[in-house]
């Protein structure tokens, strides 16, 4: 009796000692693996920065270990970018375009993406998806009717050119996706706000919007972010320094023939890219987790 | 439930009628609502009663403005509101989902209403208070809709729709999320909530257990038109079509042909042994084939067939089964018991007080 309670208890322990083993070992594979994509989406970045301060003499001679600073770290690339290239003048048109072509897009996708789903019974399902299938005509097709749009509105060379063209991919994707996000909508709470005293208008304000925030926070991620790197259509319409984006700006003045400026347009890039990785970053944690829970019982 | 003091300050009474209404969601298919026509009196409670998709839902939201009539007229307060947006009806709505802002918590849920209408800051805190103390949710202000219980949620829809002091309430299956525990104690606080508020109230079920316990007044509805309005004991007593008399009552009235009619009569009328007392022709005398018994504590079902029609009788479990042979055993009815149904129309023959005198035609006896 006592061999067989203790040889139980024994077996016991050995399984929950197994048990311990496999998780510890789940965990260190998860962070492992984990740690290894982190490396991989970090590295462009470690190297913008690293080659950003590296001085020529050290960038260009191969016996030189590429990993390390071999020569002192110098500012001489970011002055040059500043002072010696319109890259200020790239990221204000930058930013501009940008949050223009946002503004834009979220005033007509919302009403076009209420409508569809809301409004038009059936048909507004496949009115989205023929909408959506605009999107897939490539952009280097498109500019040459764009072209001709652009010069009868008298935009040639002119940042407008972009704000008036980034719309026409932004949208068709746009309302599609919010269409996905407003069918989450628990259609009641809309109603439920008329009854309680709420023109439809204000009803959908108070409602249907915050409860589709995260919807309409990736059309703006999305939107921005094309307006960032678009680059056939800006380099199209736009050939004038004072009215380049980055994307173009950045390609066209530090590429002097075959003379590669890599530091100054790694240093354009990282600064671009920093500041925006860490807004997406701080935008998703904040809004996109579980908002929608909970409007009816379920 | 607590209950403080009530105040309402409604000053226009309630009535709500519709007129004829009409609700054609297709131009091929048949109307949800047919051409519906009811009147409440003021702070009563109406329970529109009918089988899933018969078109009860269609019709609380044309009384609410959310759904435009094909035609025929609503009045609220003697007013025709037809062409009112819901916002201007003076009513509030609880629907089935009970449709909580899921962005808000309980306290803005509840205040919601009252921000529309302008209220200053003082009156607000001070209407969700007393909303909330009546309701039993005070503790529960700062929560948000997903940390309730399928209870909880319907309080709030409740005082949510409390706080705006409505001419009516309009309840759509409100019951329906809870278990059927929670299910029976809500129904009763609900009644009593409802007829200390004072306010005209219609309530939308395809319970039967919760129309009857719950309503001044029952409209049976079916394939979208009203069978029958009436008080409870009206609709179970006085069934004023097949329809009604088997779609009330667990077991259903049995009706069985006789002479060219439906003759129906409740499981509970029926009597295993023949009462010696009284006329022997104020009884209907039946043979109940195939007869099976089922117990159920305190009372049980004996299940059989007449003219190859299922019956069913109710008896006080303790009643002894009489001797049967093959199966058959004689039941009796009283003929006051007996409802008569045209059995073309499935309409009532003829009204409720002609039912207790039999007519020599119906005297056949099996
Ligand atoms: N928006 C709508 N479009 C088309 N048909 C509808 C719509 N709403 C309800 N119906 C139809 O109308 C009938 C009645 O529905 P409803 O009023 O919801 O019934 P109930 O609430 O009694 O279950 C059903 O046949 C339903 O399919
Ligand atoms: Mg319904």
């Amino acid at each position: 009796m006592a061999t067989t309670t203790a040889s139980a208890t024994e077996t016991h322990t050995e399984q929950a000692g197994r048990n311990r083993g496999q998780r510890v070992l789940g965990r260190v594979v998860l962070y492992v693996v984990a740690t290894g994509f982190a490396l991989f989406a970090a590295l462009p970045f470690a190297w913008m920065v690293l080659t950003t301060f590296k001085a020529d003499s050290d960038l260009y001679r191969p016996a030189n270990n590429p990993f390390v600073y071999n020569d002192p770290p110098t500012w001489h690339n970011i002055n040059l970018l500043w002072n010696d290239t319109s890259y200020p003048t790239f990221i204000l048109n930058t930013l501009l375009v940008a949050v223009v072509v946002v503004l834009i897009t979220i005033a007509v996708v919302v009403p076009a993406a209420y409508a569809l789903t809301r409004l038009t019974g059936r048909w507004g399902e496949s009115l989205g998806i023929l909408i959506f299938l605009v999107y897939l005509v490539p952009p280097t097709l498109l500019f040459i009717p764009l072209t001709g749009v652009v010069a009868d509105l008298g935009l040639q060379n002119s940042k407008w050119a972009m704000v008036l063209v980034y719309p026409t991919f932004t949208i068709p994707f746009c309302t599609w996706l919010l269409m996905g996000f407003f069918r989450g909508v628990p259609w009641e709470i809309e109603e439920q706000a008329m009854i309680d005293g709420y023109s439809r208008i204000q009803a959908i304000w108070k409602t249907v919007l915050p409860v589709s925030l995260p919807g309409i926070l990736t059309v703006v991620i999305f939107s921005f972010t094309l307006s960032l790197h678009e680059f056939v259509y800006a380099l199209a319409f736009v050939q004038s320094s004072d009215q380049k984006t980055v994307s173009v700006g950045v390609f066209t003045e530090l590429i002097r023939g075959d003379v590669f400026f890599w530091q100054s347009l790694m240093a354009a890039a990282a600064l671009v890219a920093f500041p925006v990785a860490l807004l997406y970053n701080y935008f998703l944690d904040r809004f996109i987790a579980g908002f929608t829970l909970g409007a009816v019982k379920g | 439930m607590k209950h403080p003091t009530f105040r309402t300050d409604r000053d226009t009474m309630a009535r709500v009628e519709t007129r004829n209404l009409v609700k054609q969601f297709t131009a091929s298919g048949a109307p949800a609502v047919n051409g519906i026509s009811l009147q409440t009196t003021d702070g009563e409670f109406l329970v529109l009663l009918g089988p899933s998709g018969c078109g009860k839902t269609t019709l609380l939201r044309m009384i609410g403005g959310l759904e435009k009539p094909t035609s025929g007229d609503i009045l609220i307060g003697d007013r025709v509101v037809n062409d009112l947006p819901p916002r201007a009806r003076q009513i509030a709505m609880v629907f089935q989902s009970y449709a909580l802002y899921p962005h808000m918590n309980v306290r803005n849920n509840i205040s919601f209403p009252l921000k529309a209408a302008k209220l200053d800051k003082a009156a607000i805190e001070q209407k969700v208070q007393w909303a909330s103390s009546i309701l039993g949710i005070d503790q529960l202000l700062d929560r948000k809709p997903r940390q309730l219980s399928g209870g909880q949620r319907q309080r709030v829809a409740l005082a949510r729709a409390l706080v705006r002091e409505p001419n009516v309430f309009l309840l759509d299956e409100p019951l329906s999320n809870l278990d059927a525990q929670r299910r029976a104690s809500a129904r009763d606080e609900l009644q009593v909530f409802q007829h200390e508020i004072g306010t005209t109230t219609i309530y939308v079920t395809h319970d039967q257990v919760e129309a009857m316990g719950l309503g001044d007044r029952i409209a049976v509805i079916n394939d979208g038109t009203i069978r029958q309005l009436g008080t409870p004991h009206e609709i179970y007593e006085d069934p004023a079509d097949t329809f009604v008399a088997t779609f009330l009552g667990s077991p259903p009235m049995n009706l069985v042909e006789r002479d060219g009619d439906l003759v129906g009569f409740r499981p509970e009328a029926v009597e295993l042994v023949p009462p010696e007392h009284g006329d022997a022709s104020s009884w209907l005398h039946l043979t109940l084939a195939e007869a099976r018994e089922e117990y159920l504590g305190s009372e049980k079902l004996i299940y059989g067939e007449i003219d190859g029609v299922r019956v069913v009788a109710r008896v006080h479990a303790g009643t002894p089964m009489p001797a049967h042979e093959g199966g058959k055993i004689p039941i009796t009815v009283n003929r006051a018991a007996l409802r008569i149904f045209d059995k073309d129309s499935g309409l009532r023959r003829q009204p409720a007080s002609d039912s207790v005198s039999a007519s020599p035609a119906e005297e056949a006896s099996a």
